[in-house]
């Protein structure tokens, strides 16, 4: 191929990993709802015997929106936005080719496997690395070979400058590859007994020693798989979509070094007023705060790249999406650093606070944006204009006022039975049973479920906008350089 | 110096990892000696308590229910003494949790009796009305795997020196008997006819004299320990 021609991408695996995003998102959101009406109305835990109870599906919903529906969207923005940045396209390497979609076809298996295990209660019970260790080396191995995809194309690439999304979605897989392999560290029972199940294994570490890896994986895990590579996918996505360019490199610097250096620091927040030693939680209080510098810095260059073009907010609902992304990503990052503080942490931890901190993170930031990128990308990969404009504007304002009501309900509930625990009356006792807290929480799990039914029902609509486009989408001439066209 | 390292992929990625390894290796290495110690008198699970800590896993009790008891009067007065790093000594997993959608179970055991437990797994709302916990009545009919228990007592014993088969506190006896398969299953049935006896469920008294156990009462064992 001559410098200057056009290079022809090959979107096969990019449009694969598209696809497992909306399968995983759905069923994982779905469940998700599920649990949320269990908690206000119990009887619907017998549903499915002991299937279908909230404590065997709470695992299914949080690895199916991780690792199904987030991983899926970045593995798809991979192998889209990688071949565009670093001038090459997958077709040029037959050997990568094979690479990426072994890739997608040994994720897609592990997915479906994790799935079938966890309803059959085979955990290790660690937050969110629940999968029992053959599952576990299935993941390392195609961890690996998205390694390989990664360093591969970066290998053969033409530009030679690393774009800011590269640097990401490197930071993504290293930072993923160490926490993985350190927090799944566990021996297989049978293979040492030769007893019992043979896919049982006990962890290496123990008690606190445990905890402490398990959230230094824990918090990580969350800022790898759900701010790091996201953010990859905002700084390639809003300046192409918007036509602008990234407001500062310096701030982009900062951003990017500033929270490789001080995110993972911050797990020590989880184990506040825990028996971890007390340096290490103070250590991860003060480094939470700390850690708002490089997430604003990357939230506010993002909302700053569209400087004297705010008025694309009213004619592009992909804008729309991406920008209020990046304003929930300021939200949860300022939320975060709060509950990390001590005095507080004492009041939020345990509480329903805290689900209400993740999801506007990742109701708000992490699906937004995913859903903008598919938006994007995939009129550029099936060569067809968006379906309906309509229907995405509709969806936004459904799932932004879901959001709302989730977060909301969240906090007061969170609070509410934070303050009830520590109640004394004016003899010294306390003045709440446990159930007198759960109980009046109530009306706010209502609302809750209300929001996420109201999520749920914008990412149909999302799937289904993406299905028509992707079918029946008036044909593109060639393809848009920046703003997506999308019929009425 | 970042221009320079965007253009060296290698040189960016060795720069990236030692940015991100680096907290881990301050926090977590240097203190890993030191909270394994365990509290005096903490003892490992016995086979039948491990088994029903492995229920409780199944079934991810850890979803809603936290076992960690925080330094404040508030915690210390609902669910006694705050927790000492070196009782989880033989945690393996740990199982604080993260969410008390529940109460916390850190000290149940002194505080809830088999009685209590059965009733209560059967039917959450009659032991304590508004409950919004679920009934776990497939506790009471799924036989427990006590042959993967003794597989995981058996691999702490020899991989992690967990002292099984020792004498713990000096009095010339073995504190928890591990021994050979068959003695742990023998052990753990002696074990689980002494919870049965305090149940009233007909199934799971019949089934425990026909020497199986269902995974109520490896679960009810493995609560009553948590003390």
């Amino acid at each position: 191929m001559q410098n200057g021609a056009q290079i022809e991408y090959d979107y096969s695996v990019a449009k694969a990993f598209t696809f497992s995003t909306i399968l995983f998102g759905i069923i994982g959101m779905t469940i998700g709802v599920v649990l949320a009406f269990q908690m206000a109305y119990p009887e619907l835990n017998y549903l499915a015997g002991e299937y279908g109870t909230f404590s065997r599906l709470r695992p299914l919903h949080t690895n199916g929106v991780a690792f199904g529906f987030a991983l899926s969207g970045i593995f798809a923005t991979w192998y889209y936005v990688a071949q565009r940045v670093l001038k090459v396209s997958l077709k040029e390497s037959p050997f990568l080719m094979g690479v990426a979609k072994l890739h997608f076809i040994l994720y897609f298996i592990t997915i479906l496997l994790a799935v079938v295990t966890l309803f059959m209660g085979i955990t290790t019970s660690k937050e969110y690395a629940e999968l029992e260790w053959p599952l576990d080396l299935l993941v390392v191995v195609w961890w690996v070979l998205w390694g390989i995809s990664i360093f591969g194309l970066i290998g053969i690439r033409r530009e030679r400058t690393l774009y800011i999304s590269i640097w990401y979605y490197i930071a993504s897989f290293l930072a993923v590859a160490m926490l993985y392999l350190f927090n799944n560290m566990e021996v297989p029972t049978a293979l040492v007994s030769g007893y019992g199940a043979w896919y049982h294994s006990v962890s290496m570490y123990a008690g606190t020693n445990d905890a402490l890896v398990e959230w230094w994986y824990g918090h990580n895990a969350v800022g790898f798989v759900f701010t790091v590579p996201i953010i990859a996918m905002i700084y390639y996505f809003l300046p192409k979509e918007s036509g602008q360019n990234v407001y500062s490199y310096k701030l982009s610097i900062l951003a990017f070094w500033g929270l490789l250096f001080v995110y993972v620091w911050a797990g020590g927040h989880h184990l506040i007023y825990s028996t971890v030693p007390d340096w290490m939680q103070t250590m991860g209080s003060v480094m939470s705060v700390i850690l708002i510098l490089p997430s604003w810095g990357s939230a506010i260059n993002m909302l700053l790249t569209m400087k004297g073009e705010w008025q694309q907010l009213q004619t592009n609902p992909l804008i729309k999406f991406m920008i209020l992304a990046s304003t929930f990503y300021m939200l949860s990052t300022i939320e975060g650093p709060i509950q990390s503080i001590k005095s507080v942490n004492a009041i939020a931890h345990f509480t329903d606070w805290i689900p209400g901190h993740v999801h506007d993170g990742t109701l708000g930031w992490v699906v937004f944006m995913i859903m903008a990128a598919i938006f994007h990308m995939v009129p550029r990969m099936y060569g067809r204009e968006i379906y309906s404009k309509s229907l995405m504007d509709t969806q936004f304002w459904l799932q932004t006022t879901a959001i709302v009501l989730y977060f909301t309900s969240m906090w007061i509930a969170g609070i509410t039975q934070g303050m009830m625990w520590r109640a004394y009356d004016e003899y010294g006792s306390l003045v709440y049973s446990f159930i007198d807290t759960v109980n009046v929480l109530h009306p706010y799990y209502v609302i809750r479920a209300i929001g996420g039914l109201l999520y749920l029902v914008g990412v149909f609509m999302f799937a289904y906008n993406i299905y028509k486009t992707a079918t029946a989408g008036r044909v593109l001439d060639k393809e848009p350089a920046n703003a997506t066209p999308m019929a009425a | 110096m970042f221009h320079w390292l965007e253009q060296r992929p290698f040189f960016f990625a060795v720069a990236v990892f030692l940015a991100v390894a680096f907290a881990g290796i301050i926090e977590i290495i240097p203190d890993f000696a030191k909270q394994s110690r365990p509290t005096v008198g903490t003892k490992p699970y016995t086979i039948l308590e491990l088994t029903g800590r492995q229920v409780y896993i199944k079934d991810s009790c850890n979803a809603c229910h936290s076992q960690l008891i925080r330094p404040f009067k508030s915690e210390t007065d609902r669910y006694g003494m705050y927790s000492l790093s070196g009782e989880y000594a033989y945690d393996r997993p740990f199982l604080w949790g993260s969410k008390r959608t529940g109460p916390d179970l850190m000290r149940v055991g002194n505080y809830r009796t088999t009685d209590w437990h059965e009733s209560h797994m059967w039917d959450p709302v009659s032991v304590v009305p508004g409950s919004i916990m679920p009934a776990y009545k497939h506790h009471f009919t799924n036989i427990a795997d006590i042959d993967t228990a003794y597989a995981e007592a058996y691999t702490v014993k020899t991989v992690f020196s967990t002292p099984y088969d020792q004498d713990l506190d000096g009095d010339g006896q073995i504190d928890v008997p591990l021994g050979t398969y068959e003695e742990a299953k023998a052990a753990a049935l002696e074990e689980a006819k002494v919870i049965a006896a305090d149940m009233k469920n007909q199934a799971v008294k019949d089934a425990v004299a026909n020497g199986q156990v269902p995974e109520i009462v490896a679960l009810i064992a493995y609560l009553n320990s948590l003390k």
